[in-house]
């Protein structure tokens, strides 16, 4: 009936605008309800207001509920009024003809919050067709927020004569989540459920799930009402739980509890023995259950419910959950449309995943990569290659200090970075890398002094607390393909950073002069030295570029992660696992590691989204049998020189 | 006639698409003394690699003594106590450890580690260092650290931890590399005396050296056997002379 | 057998000596025997550094003699922690419970009482029910076995999963740390059973001697922990001498060699390998009591790490060389981070020890490292040998 009326309504507020009608006598009509409105006696004034048609009624509605309306106590005639000082400046409502008059002889109109939504719902009618396109959004964004089943009408109304296309959409994919909710006949409600079928977005999971909401019917021998579920004792309920829910209905007798026996037994004691029990023997489960026994058959506590009495009362009901809709209709192609868009997201969810991983994967690539250059071509282990990953990141913190504009200091920290590592990676293996050659273990353990050193020297700088590297205003974000899949543009921009550092480490080692030395050297040290390449300067330049590498990589993880002194700890293990999972010394080998590795995390994560650590434990133990079986890691080395 | 110890047959290993054997079939009988030479990259190392259970051969079969018990699955330690010595081309030989270390570590005894553990020294088993320190010439030298020992020694040692094992059959890796004239010939000597017993394998580079051990030649060329017979034979032979010299010319 | 073993290493002897005489001293100092010469707190420190010297000198054997740079015997030391650790905790709160439930008038059933009990050790991790992890943690005599089988288990089938498939040398290293990794990230949880990071705390209370001082528990353990690491150096000094020695060194030297003499290089790892964790298992259990509480954090690979820096530092391959570095690394540590070594004034920069100490660590490791790769215990040699 209500809806007829504002369709008519709005009808009238298209059609006959210019029809002047004064709002004052319909207020005064009902001056009692708007002076002193309350949630339950302000609906009848408001619905009057909607019916006068008048084209007032929208601001007078937004100016009450901003508590703007003024009440002259004389003769309780209503205004628009602005309090400056002790004078207010009034308005009139119907021609807006200014006056001013002392605050004394006026009482402004305090609507409470309760009433001030239904003054904004009856609001949104109005706004829905206003001029300006802002407020037309904001209120199907309010209409979003709140769905109820007054608003159908209007925004369906407001559809045809939607000027703005986006907003249009918007106002039709609403109107059949409220339809779906709200409809007239069944036919109506399954048509606009059917609809939705392929859309994925939360609300209208949220719609389906509302219609879907179920509650725990009352347990009966025969089921009645839409039922959504019949629960099997024993399988989807247990039988305590079953026996609770007769308690809770009244059906059964309320379970004396363990406790609940202790406190009756300790009541009862009477000269060291309860019901005849001596209270020694009461530290059993059976001694306590005799004693109280003896007290129920005295009559002076409730007799027991045993299991078996749990077992019969719960044996002869059914115990089912109800649609809270009582239409089967709607639930049955609510559940359908459900099914479908579950479908969808699971698909959409995957494609999530996939992303995410191939980021993380980006990442460990990044991190491991600078690693498998100096652990597969000169067979040495950094482990204080995290610490230059961290050196990479605090060079970039550094530069943010003094080149405040975010675009342009990144652009300067990458490749300061990458000559910051690159020094000292170089630094490094001049002065003990060198010398240790050939001493695998002997350069792990040297390595890691010289990570605890410098760990600790940056605690020393810079303090123990986490410092910002704050990535560009452009990198700000995310990619929004749907509700559900999205990713940050800052992940895109490491992914894009992987690739480009994948295409370079494959041109310089395959296609420069240094990386064919840097080959020659690896396969063959003495013939290479005796073709006139000095090893000792490839083995530099080849640990600067590592060491570099881990420089930039440390900017990329510093943007998006946070800047301490042990970052470098936490990329080590997995940067290392990585490089021994994909192959050591091949380029290809550590993106199969990085891609295994972030697939694998990402998709332990997904079975068990609650617990990273455990995700993580399930990881590392996976790498330590993947290690068993392939030794030599995805892409192995071949050949001869291999077998050894 | 000789029983046959070890026998080769139809063996293949590819490396990579590189066919480092290629259906070889070598026969071994005890005692035998047996030089295998051939141009670089004809096989030889990977021929002993293959018997001793380094490398599995994609083909083939590697069978072994009287029981004809197949040795391709079986570990290194297992073919090493079947009765298979073998000396690497570098001299390896424990040299943070004395000589008399060294030759008890190889001496033939239980190789559990229980057994190790609980192992005590006996008057025997010190009478059977004695003897093969005094079969390679270093009685005198028992006591030092093995890395303080010359080039030739620890080649002599390392033979003398081979025969402290008493293998059927010693696989020897360019005993010669690196020797002066003298050590050469007392190498050649303490092979010579070791195959009285027992079958030995010598692969070597060196002709001379070769023509000094007065025995049957095997000449493998692209991982087969390209001719075998007495060293004059095998020389006179055409295809031989060319590869030799086809390579010589290259 | 013995006899003859101690004869020819005299070492061992003065060794033995060395420490028999170290704990008489610190026996007639502590505040037990009422000197008070050395205090309570000292007098467990001590005892926690005995405790890692046994660690060390696992350790050196596994390391410095058999070359395998195991980056997880820390975990072992951790896992000895622990499981000595739930008796210790299970049999306190029960004393605890025992007595707050006495003088009630209904006596509490086995139920009640082993829910308390939970209650009380769980109630931090927001449980209360024993997992499974705890079955035995009422038997004193089972935790103790817990102690030597569960690092010994551990050991034999990580150890026969990476030695059977030939994984050596940095490869080896890795897999180790991944696995104390594994360990620690498992035990940080909160569902482990172990009390998630909060870890086990109040170890420090020997159950049935409440009424014992700390200053005597703290001398037994200390007195407890000399006569493990003295039968711990024995067993390790037996065990690396004569022809095992022999085997197991070979195999660091070249395990290619030993391999081709005939040796299973697999079966003797295996064996090194799980008895050190063994040893490592002890060790902790001996340490735990005296420091009182025990968290996942002890175990983070980086303590194995600390632990191989102790051995390099203090000589690889000759075991009074671990027991030196451990002890001297160890109590500067705690020296320098406990800030009693003095701050250097330079005018415009104070150097205070706190933040320092793991700069002049990190830096004298890698010098160690370079420069004198037989460590302290190399230039104990070089005196020794000086005089002869």
């Amino acid at each position: 009936m209500f809806r007829h009326l504002l369709m008519l309504l709005c009808w009238v507020g298209i059609v006959g605008a210019a029809q002047a009608q004064d709002l004052q006598p319909v207020l005064q009509g009902h001056a009692e309800e708007i002076a002193k409105p309350s949630r339950s006696s302000v609906s009848v004034a408001l619905d009057d207001l909607a019916a006068s048609g008048a084209p007032q009624v929208s601001v007078f509605l937004e100016q009450w509920q901003d508590k703007g309306v003024w009440q002259r106590e004389a003769d309780g005639v209503f205004f628009f009024g602005t309090e400056t000082g002790d004078d207010l400046t009034l308005r009139d409502i119907d021609t807006g003809a200014e006056s001013s008059a002392p605050t004394n002889g006026f009482s402004q109109l305090k609507p409470n919050g309760g009433v001030r939504r239904l003054i904004g719902t009856a609001l949104v009618q109005f706004q829905l067709t206003d001029p300006d396109l802002a407020r037309r959004q904001s209120a199907v964004d309010s209409i979003a927020r709140r769905p109820e089943a007054d608003q159908l009408g209007p925004l369906r109304a407001s559809i045809e004569a939607e000027p703005d296309a986006a907003l249009k959409a918007r106002k039709i994919q609403l109107t059949n989540f409220l339809s779906a909710s709200f409809g007239d006949t069944s036919e109506e409600r399954i048509a606009a459920i059917t609809s939705m079928a392929t859309d994925t977005s939360i609300e209208a999971r949220a719609v389906m799930n509302q219609i879907l909401s179920t509650k725990t019917a009352t347990p009966s021998q025969t089921p009645s009402g839409n039922v959504a579920r019949v629960l099997t004792s024993g399988d989807d309920l247990s039988q305590a739980d079953a026996y609770a829910q007769l308690v809770a209905a009244g059906l059964a007798p309320t379970i004396i509890s363990a406790a609940a026996i202790r406190e009756a037994l300790a009541a009862h004691v009477v000269g060291g023995r309860v019901g005849g029990i001596p209270t020694s023997q009461l530290d059993t489960d059976a001694g306590r259950a005799k004693a109280y026994a003896a007290l129920a058959a005295a009559g002076t506590v409730p007799p027991l419910v045993t299991e078996l009495d749990q077992q019969s009362a719960v044996a002869d009901m059914n115990f089912y959950e109800v649609y809270d809709e009582p239409d089967s209709a709607v639930t049955d192609a609510a559940r359908a449309t459900l099914d479908s868009i579950e479908t969808r997201v699971a698909a959409a969810q995957t494609v999530d995943l996939t992303l995410d991983a191939l980021s993380l994967a980006s990442i460990y690539f990044l991190a491991a990569i600078g690693l498998a250059i100096t652990f597969g071509v000169m067979g040495v282990i950094n482990m204080a290659h995290g610490e230059f990953i961290m050196m990479g990141a605090y060079t970039g913190y550094v530069v943010q200090l003094f080149v405040p504009d975010y675009t342009l200091s990144i652009i300067i920290a990458l490749p300061l970075a990458f000559a910051v590592t690159f020094a000292a990676g170089v630094v490094m293996e001049r002065l003990v890398i060198r010398h240790l050659y050939h001493r695998p273990l002997e350069t792990l353990l040297a390595t890691f002094g010289i990570s605890i050193a410098l760990q600790q020297l940056a605690k020393n700088i810079f303090g123990t607390q986490a410092r910002p590297l704050t990535s560009p205003g452009w990198l700000d974000g995310a990619w929004v393909i749907s509700d559900v899949i999205q990713i940050s543009y800052i992940r895109i921009a490491i992914f894009v950073l992987a690739l480009l550092f994948l295409g370079l480490i494959l041109f310089v080692l395959k296609r420069t002069r240094l990386g064919l030395e840097v080959r020659a050297v690896t396969q063959n040290p003495g013939m290479a030295a005796s073709m006139g390449i000095n090893p000792d300067r490839i083995n530099m330049m080849t640990f600067g570029l590592g060491s570099g590498i881990a420089g930039i990589a440390g900017v990329a993880i510093g943007l998006y992660a946070k800047v301490t002194s042990e970052m470098g700890a936490d990329y080590i293990v997995q940067s290392f696992m990585t490089v021994v999972v994909g192959g050591v010394g091949n380029v290809w080998g550590t993106l199969a590691g990085a891609s295994l590795i972030g697939f694998l995390q990402k998709g332990i994560e997904w079975f068990n989204p609650s617990n990273t650590l455990a995700a993580q434990t399930y990881m590392v133990l996976f790498i330590i049998l993947f290690i068993q079986f392939r030794p030599k890691g995805i892409v192995a080395q071949k050949g001869r020189a291999a077998a050894d | 006639m000789n029983d046959t110890l070890l026998e080769v047959s139809g063996v293949s290993k590819s490396f990579d698409g590189f066919k480092a054997i290629n259906n070889l079939s070598i026969q071994i009988a005890e005692p035998e003394l047996r030089a295998v030479i051939g141009p670089n990259g004809a096989g030889k190392t990977t021929f002993m690699d293959i018997i001793t259970g380094k490398t599995r051969p994609d083909s083939g079969h590697v069978v072994w003594g009287e029981r004809n018990i197949s040795l391709l699955g079986m570990s290194e330690a297992d073919i090493a106590n079947e009765g298979v010595g073998r000396k690497f081309q570098k001299p390896t030989v424990f040299e943070a450890q004395t000589v008399r270390q060294n030759l008890a570590m190889a001496l033939k005894n239980p190789r559990g580690p229980l057994a190790v553990l609980l192992h005590r020294k006996t008057p025997s088993n010190a009478a059977r260092i004695e003897g093969i320190a005094a079969e390679i010439g270093l009685t005198e030298s028992l006591t030092r650290i093995a890395g303080e020992l010359s080039h030739g020694q620890k080649q002599w040692l390392e033979i003398g931890m081979l025969l402290a094992q008493e293998p059927r059959l010693l696989l020897v890796d360019e005993p010669a590399a690196g020797m002066t004239v003298e050590e050469r010939e007392k190498t050649t000597d303490i092979l010579k005396r070791a195959a009285k017993t027992r079958a030995v394998v010598v692969v070597e580079h060196d002709m001379e050296f070769v023509r000094r051990l007065d025995c049957k030649v095997t000449v493998l060329h692209e991982g087969s056997v390209l001719a075998e017979g007495s060293l004059d034979h095998v020389t006179s032979n055409p295809k031989v002379i060319e590869v030799y010299l086809g390579r010589g010319h290259a | 057998m013995r006899k003859t073993f101690l004869s020819q290493n005299p070492s061992v002897m003065w060794f033995i000596a060395f420490l028999g005489l170290f704990t008489l001293a610190v026996a007639i100092g502590s505040e037990a025997t009422g000197t008070g010469l050395i205090s309570t707190s000292m007098v467990k420190t001590l005892g926690k550094t005995l405790c890692l010297c046994l660690i060390a000198i696992a350790m050196d054997v596994v390391w410095g003699y058999c070359g395998i740079l195991s980056l997880g015997h820390f975990a072992f030391f951790g896992i000895g922690g622990y499981a000595i650790g739930m008796w210790l905790m299970y049999a306190r709160t029960e004393g605890i419970v025992m007595t707050s439930l006495e003088g009630h008038v209904i006596p509490p059933t086995p139920q009640e009482v082993q829910d308390a009990i939970g209650n009380q050790i769980f109630g931090v991790v927001g449980s209360s029910d024993f997992p499974w992890l705890w079955a035995f943690s009422d038997s004193l005599f089972l935790q103790l076995l817990m102690v030597v089988i569960v690092p010994g288990l551990l050991a034999l089938v990580f150890g026969w999963l990476a030695f059977r498939s030939r994984v050596t040398g940095v490869y080896l290293s890795i897999l180790t740390q991944a696995m104390t990794l594994a360990l620690s990230l498992w035990l940080f949880q909160n569902d482990s059973g172990l009390r998630g990071n909060n870890g086990l705390s109040g170890l420090q209370n020997i159950p049935g001697y409440e009424d014992t001082s700390q200053a005597t528990t703290s001398l037994v353990f200390f007195m407890g922990s000399a006569l493990a690491l003295a039968l711990g150096y024995i067993l390790f000094a037996w065990v690396v001498s004569g022809k095992m020695g022999s085997v197991v060194q070979g195999i660091r030297d070249n395990e290619a060699r030993v391999r081709f003499l005939g040796y299973r290089v697999e079966r003797y790892k295996l064996f090194i390998f799980t008895l050190t964790a063994v040893i490592a298992g002890i060790a902790g259990a001996l340490y735990y009591p005296q420091a009182g509480i025990i968290n996942p954090a002890e175990i983070a690979p980086i303590a194995s790490i600390y632990l191989a820096v102790w051995v390099a530092i203090g000589g690889r391959g000759r075991l009074y060389g671990a027991v030196i570095g451990a002890a001297f690394v160890s109590l500067l540590s705690s020296w320098f981070t406990g800030g009693g070594a003095p701050a250097i004034n330079l005018g415009f920069y104070t150097i205070l020890w706190t933040d320092w100490w793991l700069v002049l660590l990190g830096v004298s490791f890698v010098c160690v490292t370079l420069f004198f790769p037989k460590g302290i215990g190399g230039l104990f040699d070089y005196l020794v040998r000086k005089p002869s």
